[in-house]
Order: C-alpha cells, then structure tokens, then sequence
C-alpha cells in the first residue's frame, strides 16, 4: 500500500481549493500558488518514475480500500508502464500551460470589452480560470491511476465538468456551441459505456462475486456475443474520446473554441484517456472481440490519417488545423494499438507522450500568436519572422515535431508504429505512411504562410516571445529533442506494460517469415 | 349471530409515524381556528415540523426494532419500504414544510395566497395580491397529504390505499391553486390536476374492484395468493392489474399519464411543486412497488411486458420534451417524468437490489429536486418568479453561487458522477441488467444523455451567456429556504462520495412483508 499516487491526486485539489478561496483581488498570487502547486506535483511524479521498477509488478504504487459494498466497488490506484507515462506527461504539461496562459484571462476580458457595452459584467474570473486548470489535474491524474473501472468510470465523466467549463467560460466566440458539443458527445459515448461497465459487472457477478477490480475482470470467460458487445459499448466511447474517424466532428470546434491553455490539455491529455482505453480496457478484457474487430478499427485509423491530414490542409483557422492534425496523430496512435505487435504498442505509447509535447507546443505557440495578432485566421498573417523571429523558431521546431521529423521525439513512435503494423497489414502501413508527406505538407503549407513573406503594417509592432513564454515552451521543445535522440529512459517504461498487454489479447508478434499471418490464427 | 361484529384489533405502535402526522395535522387545524391571527403562522410551523420530527422519530425507532409485520388485521404492512420510504417522506416533508414558510421572497410576504377562490384578475383578486395579508391552512392542508402519502406506500389492501390516494391528493388539488402570482395558470393547474386526478382514481378504484371480482379479496396477500391458484378469470386479473396500473402511474407521471405534469408543476407555487414531485414520485412510488412486488409478484409475466412499455415511453417522451421547454419549472417537470421512467427501470428489475436501487433513487431524487425547486423560487422579477429560461441568461455572473448551487443540482440529475443522482442511477441500471432488462438499460442510457443536454443548455444560459440589461434579481432568503437548499446540496454531494451508508440502509429495507 503506498500512498504515493494519492498524493499526487490529491495535491492540485487542494491547490486548486486555495485558489479558489482566495479573496477576490488577489490574482497574482492565484497565479503563484497554482504553478507551485503543479511543480509540487511534477516533482512528485518525478520521483514516482525513479522509484518505478520496470521489471517488477506489472502495477505498482497500488493503494486499495472499500468504497461502495453494495457495488464491489473500491478505491482502487495504481500504475503500469503505460499509465505511468502518461501520469509524467500530464505534471509536465500542466506547469507549462499554467506558465503559458499566466494572462490570458486578463487579455480575454480585454477583447471582451472592446467590442461590447457591458464592461463590467465582462470580467472572467482568473482565480476560476487556474482553480479548474488544477481540478481537471487531479481528474486526469485520476483517470489513469484507477485499477477500478468504476473509478476510472467515475474520473472519465467527472472530467468533463472543468474542461467543459473551461471552453464555455473561456474560449472563443463560438464556445458555447463547442462546449456542450464536447460535453454531448463524450457523455453519450460515456454512458454507453456505462451500460457496457454494468454489463461486465452483471457478468464478473454470475462467475464470483461481483466486482469492478481491472485484474480481475482480465480473469472472467466471457462468449463471444457478450464480448462483442461489451467491446462496442467500451470501443465507441473511447473511438469519440481519442477522437477516431468518423467520432472526431466534436474535436476541431472544442479545440478551436478551447482557451489555448484548456486545448493544450484536452487535445493533449484528456483526448489520450481515448487510446489509453484502448490499451488498458478494449484489449486485455475482451481480446476475443479486440482481434475480431482490429482490421476494422485499423481501417479507421488509416482513413482517419489520410482524412485528417487533408482536412488540415484546408484549413484557414491556425487552432482548427492543429486540431485536425491531431485526428490524424490518433489515426496513428489507433493503428498502434491495434495491431497487436510490441513494437507498434510501445510505438503508440510513445505517440502518446510525444503528441502530447508537440501538439502542446504547437497549441501553445499558436496561442501566443493569437495573443498577439487577435485573429486565428493564417490569411491575417504573413512575414511574421521578420518581427518575432524566435516565435517563428519554435513555431518550426513544434511544426517538425508534429510532421515527425528524425531527429525529434514524434519520428520515433511514428516509425515505431509504422513498423508494427507493416508486419500485419502491410497496406494499411503502407498507405499511413502517406500521412507523413502530407504532415510536411500542412505544417510547412502554414509556416510559409504565417511567417514567411511580406510583414503587414498591421503587425509591424508584433511583440516577439516574452521570458515567460519562452520558458513555458523550453521544457517541451528540449523534451522533444532529447526522446528524439535518447527515448530509451520511457520505452524500456513502456515496454513491459505492452508485453502484458500483447499477452492477454492472445498476440504473439509475428516472425519475419510469416508476415502476413492474420491475428485470428495466432490465438 | 348478524349483530356480532368484532372490533379489529390494531396494534397502534407501528401505526404511529402515521398517528403523529395526522395528528399534527389536526392540531393544525385548531391552531388556525383558535390561535391568534399574528402568532399563527410561527405555531403552524412549530406544530408541522415538531409533528414531522416525532414521525421521524417514531420511524427511526420501528426501524431499529427491525420486525416487519402487518398490523390492523393485515391492511397495513410496516416492512422496510414502508418505513424507508416513512422515513424519507418526512425528512422531505420538513423541506417543504420550511419552503412554504418561505417570507422573505416575495415582497408582499409569504408565496401562498390568502383567498384562492377569487376570480384571476377581478378586483378583489389584485389587490389581494398585494396586501400582505396571510393565512396559513396551508399548513394543516400540507400536513393532511404528508399523512395521505406516509399511509400510502404501507397499504397492503387496495381499499385501503385507494383511501391514502384520495387523502393524499384532495389537499395538493387545492394547494396547486394557491399560488400568489399568476393566479390564472395557478387555477388552470388545480383544476386540471383535481379532474384528471378524479378520473385516475376512478380507474384505481374500478381496477380494485375487477381484482375483488378475481381474488375475491382486496388484500394483497390473498391476490397473491389468488395468482398462483389454478381455474380463476384471468380477464378480470389483467384488467385490474390494468386499471391499477392506471391510477398509479398517474401519480408517479408516466407516460402516457404525464399530461398534467407540466402544467401543474408550473402553475403550482414553488414549494407546493416541491412537495409534489419529491413527496407524491416517493409515496406514489412505494405503492406502485408494494402492489406489484408483493400482490402480483408471481404473476409478472402479465405486466412486466406493460411496464416496459411505459418505461420506455416515459423515459423517451420526458427527456425529448424537456428539450423543447423554454420555462424552467416545466423543464424540471418533464425531467421528473424522464426520472420516473429511469426509477420504472429499477422497479421493472424485480429482485432485491432493483428494490433497494428504487428506494435508494427516490431518496437522492428526492432532495435534489427539492433543493432545485428551492433554487428556482430564488430567481425573481417584479412580476414574482422569473421562470423562463431565457430571463435566466448570465446568472453565474450575477449571482455565482446560487448559479453553481443549480448547475450542481443540474449535473446530479443529469447523472453526472460524483453526485447522487449518479450512484443512483447506477443503482437501478445494475439492478436492471441483473434482472435482465439490458435493452431497457440501453434505452435508459441513451435517454441519460438526451436529458443531459437541456441540462447542459441551463448551465450555458447561466455561465456562458452575458446577463440581460433588465434579467431578474435573486432574491436573498431567510433561513428557511437557505437550510432546505444546503441540505438538499450537502446529501447530493455526500450520497455521490460516500453512498454506502445508506446503500446498506437500503439495502436492509428491501425486503416486503407479504
């Protein structure tokens, strides 16, 4: 029993209570206690992951209590390779995008006011704004730490209250729609779930007592026809979370409306519960299913590569592009999962960290020149190198990055995926491996525009990156390098998790000579 | 010998949760005919919550005895529903007790109306409703259907529960048209209420008297009795279970019995509509179960297919129209009808824990909706209550905390977890899909998220809307109301975090004495 993981959760709730009770006024120091409370929590994870054995229990740190008799329900923690991961990303990511948003409120209130009569009611509350960026910290945190479905159940809706809360109050001019489109779509994915979570539970209680413990429902014999629909009702809900193709409509608008430092989260973060579900859930619990529907969901992930990709080609709006982007970074990450070999497991793991710095840093960057330029339109902007030189710079490092350039962190788990899957279905991989022309061709396409060529008048004065945004971004972009180069730190983390996993689906990695052996007959 | 009638023997000690509030209620009456007209008011509310305490009381004391049994030669089971459902009825009722004393909203004082029976809008009726001048029959008339509604999820014989219908029902008629505002819709929602009301009971009884015809007894034991017996007239038991079912489902609001709901609800004077759809859904509730548990137990394959219809129909219809609604108080009323349906789906489980999970939902129910009714009294314009949706645009702006305090109540019975309205809608579900209904779950589910999204529509008036130039002030209330809304609040927000206590009371109370 060891504490640890609780901890961490619990510390930006409390954070996140101090902010919010503290007397109106005192914003900066809202501010200061919200960022010290997520680098406590960052060096807390930090030394989870030095205390993680790799080698040791698959889940480690593991904390369990009774919660709810009546349901076989516990307070169930703790983490493997994958969720540990993840856990690292979310108590990287979240200082950063306190840093990153440190007056974006402010600035909101003022654009508020510009155009509009009623000043003073304009006024968002900052304390709000950073409160529920920590709230949704400990969901998230939650979300991966549970070893109970019903309390994984139970952080994978309750998340959606602060970011939901989060567009709505403080996106853009279209938030309400994109707010309760958000909150729609995953609640109805969400609730299907649910039925299938009661479903398993009815199940584990014909064959012992009943019970929401994830090893233990790994153990149950389940038929075919229950499997195929439990897998469905978990499937649907995590294909609209990820978001695969066709469940991705809800994600341009969210991401787009979302304030950069709440897109910064959902697409880096709560977008990753979707894959993770995968991995965790969808396969281990019901691998009969899993290796019956994977052709199909690998057929959407690579529709979903190709499609996203040309949707963000056409884009006009910086924040809807990056948002499309991702669409086609989750066609790789689904491909990755279910394609059942190690490499593209642990390749898909990898995506997810790495997509998440990226991504992260992209949202970020463009959310700094939004600041500036007041529009998300790339036709407002052009030749903006020429003022602000070094938010062009990383504006081209994050863009490499996300087209997978060698030499940074995203080519790793890309190619590691790629690999994987060609083993198995070699023309899926093959036509993937389009995606990346055109992943040159987006980033590029929008750099050129945004940056290079004439300087308008209009942006002659453009402020470049100040200290505070250069520091925000710093962390991710040296991460980036530094997996890009020396990512054998997080696979050999990752690996043995996926292992497990690979395991339980009953998937054993093809030999080289049997390439195009399918999945079905391996069992 | 014709003269020789004996007298029933009743055993008065666990009739008394019942004794007490008709009693209270009694005292009510005299309270108003001899108690000063200034002091009147402050005794009404001492002898009703002092009354509903000592039933509680007398409740928590049955309860911890813990033996089920039949008293007043077997027309009364007091059994774990029973005094759950006792229990719940009276904790409830003391909310809508405090609300009705409500005085400080409205700036004439008090919500009800002192002569209901004006003509809306003649003369007598204007000025009258800007006088401050007050009466309190209300009171006793609260206390009268606390008393029916305490009685009627006990009834094991149906004449007996046709008398708790009536007794339960008669005061809230009258009630509905006391509002002190928009006295037109008021009378409009007694009247309607008061004759589909007549009709369903005239169902009730004709489906009581089709089932003396089958059984040749009204107590449910013998129909059960009755059910398992070769060579009796199967026509007369599925046209009294029918029509029973008729008369039941009225009160609960489910569809195709729904119509008046809306109107009622919003017609009613707030804490009147409280009153109506925590306490009746709970009373109306334990009857429905107590009838279909215990007298026709054995025979479920003749309704069970019903029932599914209706929940499937309740559910859908409630949460579709709800949608449409442009007034918050018929928002809430098509909400409770999507509930009834999602508590039809514990019900239709038939086992164990569907009747735990039922009696565990009616009670979270229960007080979210009373806090919410209490929230939506809050919200007022010159012209009184300030109900439609639109007057409610930018509330988290002006008033955050009553905004939060709603979009938490909202989130509860959207079912979002971490509330109550979560854990007991998993409650039913499960019990649901154990008992076999999955389709009915799929159904539940999938209407979980339509009701999710007008709840979700309030919270973006409230929080993602700029307030309107001219929107409606929250008023700032007295004690009363401010109790009644932090109860409700703190047992959603417990009841979603630590549920087992009263999962586990629950639990031990779903057993029936039959």
């Amino acid at each position: 029993m060891s504490p640890s993981l609780t901890l961490i959760g619990v510390v930006p709730l409390v954070g996140a209570l101090v902010v919010a009770l503290l007397p109106q006024g005192k914003d900066v120091l809202a501010k200061q206690v919200a960022l010290a409370t997520s680098l406590v929590v960052l060096v807390l994870t930090l030394v989870l992951c030095v205390n993680f054995d790799p080698q040791g229990d698959r889940f480690q740190f593991v904390q369990s209590y009774d919660w709810i008799r009546a349901f076989g329900v516990h307070y169930a923690v703790g983490v493997d390779g994958i969720a540990l991961v993840l856990v690292a990303l979310i108590a990287v990511l979240v200082p950063v995008v306190l840093l990153a948003s440190w007056d974006d409120v402010e600035a909101l209130t003022e654009v508020g006011t510009e155009g509009s009569d009623a000043p003073a009611a304009k006024r968002k509350s900052v304390r709000s704004f950073f409160a529920l960026l920590l709230v949704l910290e400990t969901m998230m945190i939650g979300v991966f730490a549970a070893t109970d479905l019903f309390l994984f159940y139970v952080f994978f809706e309750a998340m959606l209250i602060p970011m939901y809360f989060l567009i709505g109050s403080y996106g853009g001019p279209r938030r309400s729609y994109a707010a309760v489109k958000f909150l729609l779509y995953s609640l109805v994915g969400g609730l299907l779930m649910l039925a299938a979570v009661i479903g398993l539970y009815v199940q584990s209680a014909k064959q012992g007592p009943g019970t929401f413990s994830f090893e233990a429902l790994t153990q149950l014999n389940l038929s075919h026809t229950t499997q195929a629909w439990l897998f469905l009702g978990f499937f649907i809900a995590f294909a609209i979370k990820a978001p695969l193709f066709p469940f991705h409509t809800w994600l341009p608008d969210a991401g787009a409306e979302a304030p950069t430092g709440g897109a910064v989260l959902l697409v880096g973060v709560l977008d990753k519960v979707g894959t993770f579900g995968f991995l965790r859930y969808c396969l281990p619990l019901f691998p009969w299913a899993a290796r019956e529907f994977a052709p199909y969901v690998i057929a959407l992930s690579v529709i979903g590569v190709i499609y996203g990709a040309l949707l963000a080609m056409g884009q006009k709006d910086l924040k809807r592009l990056v948002s499309y982007t991702s669409v086609a970074h989750f066609g790789f990450i689904g491909m990755g999962c279910f394609a059942f070999t190690t490499q593209a497991g642990t390749g898909a793991v990898l995506y997810m960290v790495n997509h998440g710095l990226s991504t992260g840093a992209l949202f970020m960057v463009i959310g700094f020149l939004i600041n500036r330029g007041r529009s998300r339109f790339i036709s407002d902007y052009s030749g903006i190198a020429k003022v602000a030189p070094t938010l062009a710079a990383l504006f081209f490092v994050s863009g490499l990055s996300s087209l997978a350039l060698p030499g940074l962190s995203t080519f790793i788990s890309e190619f590691l995926v790629l690999v994987g899957t060609f083993e198995r279905y070699t023309v899926a991989a093959v036509v993937a491996t389009t995606g990346i022309i055109l992943a040159a061709l987006y980033i590029l396409l929008a750099y050129q525009r945004t940056m290079q060529g004439a300087l308008s008048s209009a942006h002659a004065a453009l402020k470049d990156l100040s200290g505070r945004e250069v520091a925000a971004l710093a962390p991710l972009i040296a991460l980036m390098i530094l997996l890009g180069f020396y990512p054998k730190p997080v696979t050999d983390i990752i690996n043995p998790a996926v292992k497990v996993t690979m395991q339980e689906v009953g998937a054993q990695d093809p030999a080289p000579t049997d390439v195009a052996k399918p999945a079905a007959e391996s069992k | 010998m014709p003269t020789d009638i004996q007298a029933p023997s009743i055993a008065y000690l666990p009739l008394l949760p019942i004794l007490i509030v008709f009693g209270a209620a009694t005292l009510g009456v005299l309270v108003e005919a001899f108690v000063p007209a200034h002091q009147r008011r402050l005794s009404q509310v001492v002898v009703a919550v002092a009354g509903l305490v000592a039933s509680l009381g007398a409740v928590i004391y049955l309860a911890a005895d813990g033996t089920s049994r039949l008293v007043a030669e077997s027309a009364l089971a007091i059994d774990g529903p029973a005094l759950f459902l006792q229990g719940t009825l009276c904790v409830l009722g003391i909310g809508s007790i405090l609300l009705l004393s409500e005085r400080r909203l409205d700036r004439s004082g008090g919500v009800v109306v002192s002569q209901a029976a004006n003509a809306p809008g003649s003369r007598e009726d204007l000025r009258l409703a800007e006088s401050s001048h007050v009466q309190t029959e209300v009171y006793p008339l609260a206390m009268f259907a606390l008393g029916g509604m305490l009685l009627f999820p006990a009834c094991n014989n149906l004449l007996l529960m046709f008398v708790a219908l009536e007794v339960l029902s008669l005061p809230l008629y009258l009630m509905a048209g006391l509002a002190r505002r928009r006295r037109l819709l008021s009378q409009e929602a007694a009247l309607k209420y008061f004759l589909l009301g007549a009709f369903a009971s005239a169902f009730f009884l004709y489906g009581v008297a089709l089932l003396y015809g089958y059984a040749g007894s009204v107590d449910l034991g013998d129909i059960l009795t009755a059910t398992s017996q070769a060579g009796k007239s199967d026509g007369l038991l599925y046209l009294g279970v029918a029509m029973l079912g008729v008369g039941l489902l009225f009160k609960v609001g489910a569809v195709p019995f729904q119509a008046w709901t809306p109107d009622v609800y919003q017609g009613s004077p707030t804490p009147v509509t409280a009153l109506m759809a925590a306490c009746t859904k709970v009373a109306a509730f334990g009857a429905l179960l107590r009838v279909f548990y215990v007298g026709f137990g054995t025979s479920q394959w003749d309704w069970r297919p019903m029932l599914w219809a209706v929940a499937i129909l309740t559910m859908v219809v409630g949460a579709i129209l709800a949608v449409t609604q442009t007034d918050v108080k018929r928002m809430l009323a098509y909400s409770s009808i999507a509930h009834t349906g999602f508590i039809l789906v514990g019900v239709i489980a038939i086992n164990k824990s569907g009747l735990s999970g039922t009696l565990f939902y009616l009670l979270t129910y229960g007080f979210t909706t009373i806090a919410s009714f209490a929230v939506v009294g809050l919200v007022r314009d010159s012209a009184g209550e300030a109900t439609h949706l639109a007057q409610w645009a930018g509330l988290g702006k002006r008033s955050p905390l009553v905004a939060g305090v709603f979009a938490l109540l909202l989130f509860a019975l959207a079912g979002i977890p971490l509330t109550s309205g979560f854990m007991a809608k998993f409650a039913v579900f499960k019990a649901a899909t154990e008992g076999g209904a999955t389709a009915l779950v799929v159904v539940g589910v999938i209407a979980s998220a339509v009701t999710a999204f007008f709840y979700a529509r309030v919270v973006v008036l409230m929080f993602f809307q700029e307030p309107t130039v001219d929107g409606p002030t929250v008023a700032v209330p007295s004690a009363y109301t401010a109790v009644t809304i932090a109860v409700g609040v703190a047992f959603t927000v417990i009841l979603g975090i630590v549920p087992q206590p009263v999962l586990d009371l629950a639990g031990k109370a779903a057993t029936f004495i039959r």
